[in-house]
Order: structure tokens, then C-alpha cells, then sequence
């Protein structure tokens, strides 16, 4: 570890190594990636991999979709397995609510060039036969979503950036900043201050305390959410499959197993990330109402892990107004996976450019809770 | 060469070469290797892993098994968890049918952290 960097990452996740990777793609290569524990140790390595572009927001779309390009070409340009698979999303409407709303998403999804769909319940069996739809309204599907591996994409781009001379240190922790002059002119670690031009937090559930060692109030809270994971079966089933209003979702990995959680309604807030039998048995309960001869999988594992909940259930990106060169890369709010590469497209060019070119993230700063003008994301699932 | 991981197919001569590449903990060797995570989960093969990694990195094994190596979970189907009744939070897991002790700490979260 030198003594100063020209951007120092705090977080060694999707994010954070996806920036580091995306900044040496662009020639910024003085780059420290600090990490407290392992890399993946957060939400990447507990996700359930799913990349959606069925959102209701045009940012979230838009987000995703630019993500989905990036993800498609991403195992060559690494030359790493990330295991991307894209057999859709079929998303299940069991509420009249839903499903009028359902309608309208995919009118503004078609508006934006995506090519998701609403489909009857017989449309649906089509696409996973073994559906119980005798309580489903209806449906929609967008066959280029899917699924990849959030370890691989990770590990891909942490040796990317390493190969390129990016240095990426694990079991250093971000303890605290030396401000002065509107911006952070020092990170503390565990092993000493580093000076730094750029500070990055891509610290996930943990990036609301960190902000507040620098002065700055994000409204982010932890929230744990659970998952299992099955044995290992012969390919069968294509797409993720989700509901919004039961907060369910799963996909067979490329491995093979079935992966998939269910929100909680009433957790609260809190870093505790045990997993629970209570988990067990809703997620048992609804996955095989959803599908009934899932009844015979068997669980092998489950797990748990942070979302990083913002009030509009969207990323925060972007400078904090108190500290110019403090941005933020959190916020996720369940779904950080699947728009990461864009995500670390966005931050790297305010980093090279400062200022973002792709696309405008007016929306997204963190000035928008203070201003108080929100605009909720409905598609959030668990 | 000596199958470490019999579930998951891997051989000492892969452990070895992970070590070498800078995976010197048990949860990123998981994930890198896969090792553990088959049908035992681990009974089989992290008691022999530990050992290595301990003989290649010169620690002893009680510094590498963390207290939060979670003893594996019987599989079990999800109908038989569909139908028993719902039990209050964190009354437990999978694993604690078989009489497995709570490993987790506060800071090293259960289950060794995913995938
Ligand atoms: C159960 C579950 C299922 C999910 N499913 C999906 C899905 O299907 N699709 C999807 O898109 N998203 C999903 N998500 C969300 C997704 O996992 C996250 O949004 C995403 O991984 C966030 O990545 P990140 O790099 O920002 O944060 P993290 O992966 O949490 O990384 C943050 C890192 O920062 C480190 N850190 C924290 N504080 C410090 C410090 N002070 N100093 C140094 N390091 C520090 C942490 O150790 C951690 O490794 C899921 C999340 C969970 C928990
Ligand atoms: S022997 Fe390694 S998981 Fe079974
Ligand atoms: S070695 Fe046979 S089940 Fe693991």
C-alpha cells in the first residue's frame, strides 16, 4: 500500500471491484481497492444473481439495460466464466394491483426499446410447465433477462484491474477520513492513512456508518435477507421466476441448483445476517405453491445477507454535496447486481471526466432525499 | 493424486495451486473451488482442506476453522418443510435438526457467507 492513490475504493464487492476494473479500462490504474474482510465477503457473495430489466422507473430500465449489453460481452472481455445465462424473468401477478401495473410497466419498457411482454397464465406453462397458475392473473416475460454468477463477475474483475495494476487489498478496514476544505483529504485504515484525490464508497449495507465517520448523513439502512439453495439437478427450469406481491424469486444456477429468497415483510432494520427456520418454512411454502413438485428438492444450504435500502428503493451515485470528492456507489436496495456495470460506468466517468456522460444521474444523487422529490420504484422484490 | 473433495471432484494438486494464487482462507477457497459445498457439505473434505491450508501456510488449524464453520445441513426436501408450522425467528436451521451447536459470532455472520 502506497501513501496516496488517485482513487481509493472502500468496498470489495460488485461495485467496488467493478469500478476498479472500469477505471482501468479508461487508463486510471492508481487505484486502491480496500477491502475489511475477503473479497465478496458483503451482499455479492450471499446474492441471487438475477439481472432484471423489467423495472418500473425509466433510471432502474435504463440502468439495467445498459447493464444487460455490458453483462453479454463481459466473460471475454475478462476472459473469465461468469456463468450468464439469459432465460428471462417471468413474473407472476397474483393481485389485480399487480397486475394493472404489470401493464403499464411493459407499455413504458417497450417504450425504451425492451423487448418484455405481458402473457396470459397458459402463457406462462408454456415457459415453465410445471406452473401451478390456478391462482395467477397474469404474467409478464422478458426473455433477455437471466442470471449470472456474482462471485465469478467479481473475482473476473478484480483480476482484470489487478493485471492492469490495480492494487486490491483485503483485511483493511476504512476506519475513518481527515477532511478539510469541503472534501476528504485522507482515509484511515487499519494499516495507516492514505492519501487520496477520489474516495469511493462501495461499502454496501455498511456504506450509511461510513459515510457518518466522514460527516455525511446517508439515509441507507440494513435490512438481512435470507436464501437457499438446493442440490445440484439436471437442467429444467429456464427462467428466474418472482412474484412482487409474496416477495419471491428463484432461478436454477448454471450448476444446477435452485436458488432463491423471500422477503420479510417485518424485519427490521439491523446487521444481524443468521439464517432462520422461519425462512425455511415461508420459502418452502410458497416456492412449492408456486411450483407443487418442488416438493421433493432437496435444501442443502441457506444463508443470509444485507440489502442497502434507500427510502425510494434506488441506488445512490454521485459526489455528496459536503464533500466534493466523497461519491457514493450504494443504495442498492436489493438489486446492486444487476445494474453494476453501469453503475461503475457512471462513477468512473465522473471520475475521468468529472462529470457523467452516458447518462444523467440528476435523479440519483443523494441530494434528492434532502430536495424530498422521490419517485418510488415499484418492482421491488423480498 | 489425492481427491480431496470427493462430492465436488477436486484434487490436492487444485487446493494446492489455489493456495499458490492467494486464496488463503477457507470461505474464498470455497468459492473459488467449489470445495465443501456438495451433497455432505463439507464433512468429507474441510476437516482435510483445514489441514492443508494450515501445513501450507504455517498457521494451525484452530487459527484457519473460524468458529463460524458451519457444521454441514442434512438435505432436506421442501415438502417436508412446506408442511411443518411455522416456528418463531431464528428458532433455528436446517442444520440444528441434527443437534448442531450455534457457531455463528456476531461479526462472522452464519453459514460462512453465501454461494
Ligand atoms: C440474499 C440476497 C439476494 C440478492 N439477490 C440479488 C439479485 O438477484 N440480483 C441483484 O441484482 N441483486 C441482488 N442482491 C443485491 C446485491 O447482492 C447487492 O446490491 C450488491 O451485491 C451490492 O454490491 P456492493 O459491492 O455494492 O456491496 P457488497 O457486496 O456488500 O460489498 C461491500 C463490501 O464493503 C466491505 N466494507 C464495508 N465497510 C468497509 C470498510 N469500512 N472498509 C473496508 N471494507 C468495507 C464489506 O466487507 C463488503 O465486502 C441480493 C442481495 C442479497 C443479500
Ligand atoms: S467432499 Fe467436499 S463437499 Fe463433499
Ligand atoms: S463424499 Fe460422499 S457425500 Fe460427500
Amino acid at each position: 500500500m502506497k501513501d496516496r492513490y488517485h482513487v481509493v475504493i472502500i468496498g470489495g464487492g460488485v461495485s467496488g471491484c467493478g469500478l476498479a476494473y472500469t477505471l482501468s479500462t479508461m487508463g486510471i490504474t492508481d487505484v486502491l481497492v480496500l477491502e475489511k474482510r475477503y473479497l465478496n465477503a458483503g451482499a455479492t457473495g450471499r446474492c441471487g444473481g438475477g439481472i432484471r430489466q423489467q423495472w418500473s422507473t425509466r433510471e432502474n430500465i435504463r440502468l439495467a439495460m445498459e447493464s444487460v449489453k455490458r453483462f453479454e460481452v463481459l466473460a471475454e472481455e475478462l476472459e473469465y466464466e461468469i456463468e450468464y445465462e439469459q432465460g428471462g424473468y417471468l413474473i407472476l401477478n397474483y393481485t389485480e394491483e399487480e397486475d394493472e401495473q404489470s401493464r403499464k410497466n411493459v407499455a413504458l419498457q417497450n417504450s425504451m426499446g425492451l423487448d418484455s411482454r405481458y402473457i396470459s397464465p397458459e402463457e406462462a406453462r408454456e415457459i415453465v410447465p410445471a406452473l401451478n397458475t390456478s391462482d395467477i392473473l397474469g404474467a409478464t416475460f422478458c426473455p433477455t433477462d437471466g442470471h449470472a454468477n456474482p462471485f465469478w463477475v467479481t473475482e473476473g474483475y478484480a483480476r482484470a484491474a489487478r493485471r492492469a495494476g490495480v492494487e486490491i487489498l483485503t483485511g483493511i478496514e476504512a476506519t475513518g477520513f481527515r477532511t478539510g476544505d469541503g472534501r476528504i483529504e485522507e482515509v484511515e485504515t487499519t494499516r495507516g492513512p492514505v492519501k487520496a484525490d477520489y474516495v469511493v464508497n462501495a461499502a454496501g449495507a455498511w456504506s450509511a456508518t461510513l459515510a457518518a465517520r466522514a460527516g455525511v448523513e446517508l439515509p441507507n439502512r440494513p435490512y438481512r435477507h435470507e436464501i437457499l439453495a438446493t442440490e445440484v439437478y439436471r437442467h429444467f427450469l429456464d427462467p428466474m421466476v418472482i412474484s412482487f406481491s409474496k416477495g419471491i424469486y428463484f432461478s436454477q444456477t448454471k450448476r444446477g441448483e435452485i436458488v432463491g429468497g423471500i422477503g420479510d415483510p417485518n424485519e427490521p432494520s439491523g446487521f444481524n445476517m443468521k439464517g432462520s427456520l422461519n425462512f425455511l418454512h415461508r420459502m418452502a411454502r410458497e416456492i412449492t405453491h408456486i411450483i407443487p413438485s418442488f416438493r421433493n428438492l432437496n435444501v442443502v444450504r441457506q444463508w443470509a445477507g444485507l440489502y442497502d435500502v434507500t427510502p425510494d428503493a434506488r441506488p445512490i451515485l454521485g459526489a455528496v454535496p459536503e464533500l466534493d470528492n466523497f461519491i457514493q456507489m450504494n443504495g442498492y436496495s436489493g438489486h446492486g447486481f444487476m445494474i453494476s456495470p453501469m453503475c461503475a460506468r457512471l462513477t468512473a466517468e465522473i471520475i475521468a471526466y468529472g462529470r457523467t456522460k452516458t447518462m444523467s444521474i440528476d435523479t440519483l444523487t443523494v441530494d434528492r432525499f434532502r430536495r424530498g422529490d422521490l419517485e418510488m420504484e415499484a418492482n421491488v422484490v423480498g | 493424486m489425492r481427491v480431496i473433495c470427493r462430492c465436488e471432484d477436486i484434487d490436492e494438486e487444485e487446493v494446492l495451486r489455489a493456495i499458490r494464487e492467494g486464496y488463503t482462507d477457507l470461505e474464498s477457497l470455497k468459492r473459488h473451488l467449489r470445495i465443501g459445498i456438495g451433497p455432505c457439505q463439507g464433512r468429507t473434505c474441510m476437516p482435510l482442506l483445514i489441514r492443508i491450508l494450515a501445513r501450507e501456510t504455517g498457521r494451525r488449524p484452530e487459527e484457519i476453522a473460524p468458529t463460524t464453520f458451519r457444521p454441514p445441513v442434512k438435505p432436506i426436501p421442501l415438502g417436508v418443510l412446506a408442511d411443518r408450522p411455522g416456528e418463531s425467528e431464528n428458532a433455528g436451521r436446517a442444520g440444528d435438526a441434527e443437534g448442531d451447536a450455534d457457531h455463528g459470532t456476531e461479526d462472522e455472520p452464519e453459514g460462512g457467507g453465501g454461494r
